[in-house]
C-alpha cells in the first residue's frame, strides 16, 4: 500500500464520516458545517487524483459559495436551530434499506470490475485544462456561462416578494383566496407557538 | 493508487445522499443531500478519466466535472429561491407540507 493509497483512504474515511453526520445530525446548522468537511474531502480526492484546478474550484464554489448560500437559506427560513425530529412520513427503515442495499450493490460491482485497476497518477496542470476547455469545449463553456446567468436572474425573480402574494409567515398559516393585502402579524400566535407547524 | 478507493467513496457519498433525500424533512437539508450526490458524480467523472490514462481523456473527465460543478451551483441558487417562496407561502420548509400537486 503506497502513500497515495493511505492518503486517499484517510480522506475517504473523513469524508464518509462527515457525509453520514450531514444526514444524521439533529441540528440543521451542524449539518451545514459537516457539509463543509465532506466537500473539502471531495476537494482532497480531486487533489490526490491530480486534478488541481478542479480541487480549488471545488473549494471556491462549494465551500466558499454554496455552503454560505445554504446557511443563508437556513437563516431566512427560520429553520429550527435546536434539535429537530428528522424522520418524515417514509420513516427511517425504508430509506436505510434503499441506500444500504444500493451501496452494497455498487461496492460489489465496483470491486468486481475495478478491484485490481491501478491509476497512473499524472497531475494535470491548470494550463493544460485551460487549453482543452477554451479550445475544444469553448462553445459548451459559453453555454454554461449563459446558464449560470439565467439561473441567477431566475432565482432573484422567483424569490422576490410580489405585491399581495401569500400570507406573512409570522401570521400563521392563513390562506384565504382573493386576499390582496398581507394580514398583519399576530403577535400572540408567534409567542404562544414558537415552532412552525410540521417540526 | 487503487482505482477502487475513490469509486467506493463516491458510491458511499451517493448512497448517503439518497438516505438524506428520502429520510429528512427539512427542504434545505434535502438540498444538501443533493449536493452530496452531485459531488459523488464529479468524483466518478474524474476517476474514470484518470483510469483512461490518456491525457486528453483525463482532461475531458475533468471538464465534465467542472460543468457538473457549475450546474450544481446554479441548482442551489434556484432551489433555495424555490424553498424561500415555499416558506413565504406556506410558513414551513417541511417537504411533507408541499403536497398541493400530489393527487
Amino acid at each position: 500500500m503506497s502513500l497515495a493509497d493511505l492518503a486517499m483512504l484517510g480522506v475517504a474515511v473523513l469524508g464518509g464520516a462527515a457525509a453520514l453526520l450531514v444526514v444524521t445530525a439533529r441540528n440543521v446548522v451542524h449539518s451545514a458545517l459537516y457539509l463543509v468537511v465532506a466537500l473539502l474531502s471531495v476537494a482532497g480526492v480531486f487533489l490526490l487524483l491530480g486534478a488541481e484546478f478542479l480541487a480549488w474550484a471545488q473549494v471556491l464554489v462549494y465551500v466558499g459559495a454554496v455552503v454560505v448560500l445554504l446557511l443563508f437559506g437556513l437563516m431566512l427560513t427560520r429553520a429550527p436551530i435546536g434539535p429537530t425530529a428528522q424522520a418524515n412520513e417514509l420513516g427511517k427503515a425504508l430509506p436505510l434499506a434503499v441506500s444500504g442495499g444500493l451501496f452494497i450493490f455498487l461496492a460489489v460491482v465496483i470491486l468486481g470490475s475495478f478491484g485490481d485497476t491501478t491509476l497512473a497518477l499524472t497531475p494535470t496542470s491548470t494550463d493544460q485544462l485551460g487549453a482543452v476547455l477554451y479550445i475544444h469545449w469553448a462553445f459548451p463553456f459559453m453555454a454554461l456561462g449563459f446558464l449560470l446567468t439565467v439561473s441567477l436572474v431566475g432565482a432573484i425573480i422567483v424569490a422576490r416578494r410580489e405585491e399581495g402574494e401569500g400570507p406573512d409567515p409570522l401570521a400563521g398559516r392563513v390562506e384565504e383566496p382573493g386576499r390582496t393585502t398581507r394580514p398583519a402579524p399576530v403577535e400572540s400566535d408567534t409567542t404562544s407557538d414558537p415552532t412552525p407547524v410540521g417540526f | 493508487m487503487q482505482a477502487a478507493y475513490p469509486l467506493v467513496f463516491a458510491a458511499l457519498l451517493f448512497c448517503v445522499g439518497i438516505y438524506g433525500v428520502l429520510s429528512r424533512r427539512n427542504a434545505v437539508l434535502v438540498l444538501m443531500s443533493v449536493e452530496l450526490m452531485l459531488a459523488s458524480v464529479t468524483i466518478n467523472l474524474v476517476t474514470f478519466g484518470a483510469i483512461a490514462a490518456d491525457r486528453d481523456q483525463q482532461l475531458t473527465g475533468q471538464v465534465f466535472a467542472l460543468f457538473v460543478l457549475a450546474v450544481g451551483a446554479a441548482e442551489v441558487g434556484v432551489g433555495l429561491a424555490i424553498i424561500l417562496l415555499l416558506y413565504r407561502n406556506r410558513a414551513s420548509v417541511n417537504i411533507d407540507d408541499a403536497d398541493l400537486m400530489k393527487y
